[in-house]
């Protein structure tokens, strides 16, 4: 029994790294109306940058702000030289046009600071907390532990930004109707330069943590991937939705691979492993069957 | 002043809907096709063969149908590499399993079985759309793939999904040079392809492109969307089961699903939006350049950083590779959605009048 | 011009129709003659568009019964009011921008081409045959409208008032027993609101067409419909000849506007 408890927190700790990326496309997405399949890549750039700085003998803290100062411009270049032209498109065009920017990012990022798996210090340890080692028998990494409190506490902040600032209700108001915002006078350019240096920000964070637990290496930009699954339970502009979908996927994901292998064993006879590879998007996909706009998304109304 | 029309009137509706209606199309197309099936066997070397003009083939193939389902119909679909896996495994299922199979019909028959996981897969474009559609395709691509890897009878017991194809023959012909495979995906692309021309500019085709501009009009005039909609991943994994049945038996040879990863499916998506989306000539010109860009950027980069004294490695080659591969894509989603078929569109258009201005 | 107004083709019953707490229509009741033209009017959010689309199956009332051709039903099938010779233009016009006027068209016969995909696939033969058959029968409504040179362009390309008439033949090439127009004349100059005049007299003349009409411009209204239904609210105030409800109270209260 405690072993499913000790798989439940694990795959929900880990789901909130999730959410964390997931996070940044939610920002996108609901300030710009673009879905940015290039977040991974950005996790990906952001922690290569940290590592980067540091390799070239910059502290932590100064990496950190380097970094983020690098992904503030990856934003605005992107926004500029990218998402403008494009503004009369189609959303299916912009989103692969995201795909083409993933790319590329990710080409760029192991060009300019190199591709070797680094390993990324930042004070936090993965060893399992005594206080429930001794009373439970149940093994959490502390670590993941400061990671989910960091992340609620990020979406905390972000969901008050949108909520009650100026900023955030003109963000807001953008992500509806670009052209009706244009006519208010919103600067959409600033807009959109401030929700991508934001976006940067949290991909800063994810790859932080991620890049501490696995090693900063390419296969940071797969967790974009897993991302997907997250905002289809969620919902595309929610972000507690961000959050509560992480949660979900990240337990169903760990409980899946722990639980099922053994009955496909035992009926097929070999190895069942990686499920958790397409667990998260078999369930999304059940999950659009039954409520297509995820548990907190907006419904979409066409009017004929 | 090459491609001028003057002369030719069209008095009958057939005349009107030929593929190429202008004669000098006509022409080009005949002479390409004679330089395709008889110059070419003769003059090219293996190494064109090879790599290039067979592996062009199939890939343009892929694209083709890729192109039905995400150009025509609209939906978007990240998982053509899976439904190339399932034909590729099919075939070779059929072909190895059933005594006295002949190659052709192993062939079609695991385009049938893609189109099959095709329709299960594409259930879900009934109730979703868009972005959500093409998650719901990488569900596909994941699972398809773990599938292939983790049931041992699927690759007839071999570990870790591995295949070796037998060599393909027809009625006793061996198949085993490579112009003789050469000719073999030649015909049936060539014959594939004018099946997709016709399907797109007939009622098919037409319905598709109905559900991809508005559903609520297609549904309003009468068109029959889920129909439709499964038609259209019926066919397009028809097509890349095929094209999966020879990447494997006419390219490669032996094949593992991880070869047939989501890597892939992208690769064939760009090649569709380089091409031209929507458009059958499309599918081959973004073919060949996906496939030719790897080879150009192998030859050109070495030189460029000798001229530039720059270190570069394997690994920073396949570096700006993707940074190519991605640029690319965003320039041609900005400049010309329409990919390279409406450039040669324009082109054309040109011709008519040069060498005058107006 | 004299047109014989046949019997009742469609009566609607009490119908309502709410979308969560919006009360949409709220008890409607007329009928449609056949080779009639049948005005639906009344101020913006009366409900005339959701009327059309209950009539032709987008959307299906709560309450309420149709009867169409003497069948009854509760309510309409998108695609059996399509097989049943109903085609209808929309508000803001909804033609398949990525096709040409010619393609366009010929979606509209969809519905009367059997072949499969297989036998369009391999082309000559049936297919083909098929395909110049109906086209045929799609340039005599290029011919009708007058869009010849045109009908190869994209439709994304024409100016308003054109891809207004292109919608018009689409839903023409359907050869409809009843033909349900949303603001035909909606954003149109003078002439070519009377162009349009002329076709929908012209298709009711030639072609017998039922035509169920929902249109803002009241000359045009009072000119060419045979009846005329008042929409306020979700509700009917008004139902009868032209010059019955233009002098109707109610409706001039709500709608006309009192002289002054």
């Amino acid at each position: 029994m405690q072993f499913f408890f000790e798989v439940l927190i694990g795959g929900l700790l880990s789901g909130v790294m999730y959410s964390l990326v997931a996070l940044g496309f939610v920002l996108i997405f609901k300030a710009s109306g673009v879905f940015n399949f290039a977040q991974g890549a950005m996790v990906y750039f952001a922690a290569l940058s940290v590592v980067g700085c540091m390799d070239k003998g910059a502290p932590l803290w100064l990496a950190l702000i380097l970094a983020f100062g690098i992904m503030t411009l990856l934003g605005i270049a992107t926004e500029k030289f990218v998402l403008r032209k494009m503004v009369n498109q189609a959303p299916i065009a912009l989103f692969m046009a995201t795909i083409g920017l993933a790319f590329f990012i990710e080409g760029l990022a192991p060009l300019l600071w190199g591709n070797e798996v680094r390993p990324l210090d930042i004070g936090l340890v993965d060893e399992p907390i005594p206080y429930m080692l001794d009373s439970f028998n149940i093994v959490v990494s502390r670590f993941d532990l400061v990671a989910a409190g960091l992340a609620l506490a990020l979406v905390a902040l972000l969901a008050l930004f949108f909520q009650y600032t100026r900023i955030g209700r003109a963000l807001r108001a953008v992500a509806d109707d670009h052209q009706a915002a244009l006519s208010i006078g919103i600067p959409l350019q600033h807009i959109w330069a401030l929700v991508w240096a934001v976006a940067g920000f949290v991909a800063l964070v994810a790859g932080m943590l991620w890049g501490s637990r696995n090693g900063v290496q390419f296969a940071l930009t797969f967790t974009a991937l897993k991302a997907l699954p997250v905002l289809i339970l969620g919902g595309f502009t929610s972000v507690p939705g961000a959050i509560v979908g992480g949660l979900i996927i990240g337990a169903s994901e760990k409980l899946a691979e722990i639980y099922i292998p053994p009955v496909m064993s035992s009926m097929f006879g070999g190895n069942f492993g990686g499920i958790e590879g397409w667990f998260p998007y078999v369930m999304a996909l059940l999950f659009l069957l039954v409520r297509p706009e995820g548990l907190f998304g907006e419904k979409h109304i066409d009017r004929v | 002043m090459i491609y001028r029309e003057t002369g030719q009137f069209k008095t009958s509706y057939a005349a009107d809907q030929q593929i190429f209606p202008i004669r000098q199309d006509r022409v080009g197309i005949l002479l390409l096709l004679a330089v395709a099936f008889l110059a070419v066997p003769v003059l090219a070397s293996s190494y064109w063969f090879n790599a290039i003009l067979i592996p062009f083939l199939i890939f343009a193939l892929a694209a083709l149908g890729l192109n039905i389902l995400t150009g025509y119909a609209g939906q978007l679909s990240l998982g053509s590499a899976a439904f190339m896996a399932v034909g590729a495994y099919a075939a070779y299922n059929f072909q190895v399993r059933v005594e006295g199979m002949p190659i052709l019909v192993s062939f079609i028959l695991a385009g049938l079985t893609a189109a099959s996981v095709g329709i299960l897969f594409g259930l879900p474009s009934l109730r979703i759309k868009g972005f959500y559609l093409a998650v719901a395709t990488l569900a596909a691509q994941f699972f398809i793939v773990w599938c292939l890897t983790k049931f041992p009878y699927l690759s007839n017991n071999s570990s870790s999904g591995v295949i070796s194809v037998p060599g393909v023959e027809i009625l006793g012909f061996k198949f085993d040079t490579p112009q003789s495979r050469y000719l073999l995906v030649l015909s049936l692309v060539t014959f594939f392809a004018l099946a997709a021309k016709n399907m797109a500019r007939s009622t098919t085709g037409r319905a598709w492109m109905a559900v991809r501009d508005m559903d609520v009009a297609a549904e309003v005039i009468g068109i029959r969307l889920m129909r439709a909609k499964l038609l259209a991943f019926a066919v397009s994994s028809f097509y890349c089961g095929v094209a999966g049945a020879l990447y494997a038996f006419c390219y490669l040879g032996s094949v593992e699903p991880d070869g047939f990863s989501l890597d892939l499916s992208f690769k064939i998506l760009f090649m569709i939006i380089v091409g031209g989306v929507g458009s059958i000539l499309g599918s081959f010109l973004g073919a060949a350049f996906i496939l030719l860009l790897p080879i150009f950027l192998d030859i050109s980069l070495p030189w460029v950083s000798g001229l530039l004294h720059l270190p570069l490695d394997s690994a920073t080659v396949s570096h700006i590779q993707l940074m190519v591969f991605g640029g690319l894509i965003m320039f041609f989603l900005i400049v010309e959605p329409h990919g390279l078929a409406r450039l040669w569109q324009i082109g054309k258009e040109k011709l008519r009048l040069w060498p005058f201005p107006h | 011009m004299a047109r014989q107004i046949g019997d009742v083709i469609l009566d609607l019953k009490n119908i309502s129709l709410a979308f969560g707490g919006v009360k949409a229509l709220t008890d409607i009741s007329f009928d449609v003659r056949e080779h009639e033209i049948r005005a639906i009017i009344g101020p913006n959010g009366a409900g005339k568009s959701s009327m059309l689309n209950v009539i032709n199956g987008v959307y299906r009332p709560q309450h309420g019964e149709i009867v169409f051709h003497g069948e009854h039903r509760h309510d309409m099938d998108t695609h059996a009011a399509a097989e049943a010779g109903i085609a209808r233009t929309f508000q803001n016009i909804a033609l398949f921008k990525g096709m040409s006027v010619l393609d366009n068209l010929m979606t509209g016969r969809n519905l009367k081409m059997k072949c499969n995909f297989l036998q369009h696939a391999l082309w000559w033969g049936p297919a083909q045959r098929e395909e110049l058959e109906h086209r045929k029968k799609v340039e005599e409504v290029i011919d009708f409208l007058e869009i010849e040179h045109i009908r190869k362009t994209p439709v994304g390309r024409l100016p308003y008032g054109l891809q207004k008439r292109v919608e018009l033949g689409r839903a023409l090439a359907a050869e409809p027993s009843m033909l349900l127009l949303d603001e035909p004349m909606a954003g149109m100059n003078v002439e070519e609101k009377q162009d349009m005049c002329r076709f929908i007299l012209d298709v009711n003349d030639q072609f017998g067409t039922t035509i169920v009409l929902i249109e803002h411009d009241m000359g045009v209204v009072m000119d060419i419909s045979d009846r005329v239904v008042v929409l306020d609210y979700g509700k009917k105030i008004g139902d009868g000849v032209p010059a019955d409800v233009k002098n109707n109270p109610e409706v001039i209260a709500a709608y006309l506007g009192t002289q002054h």
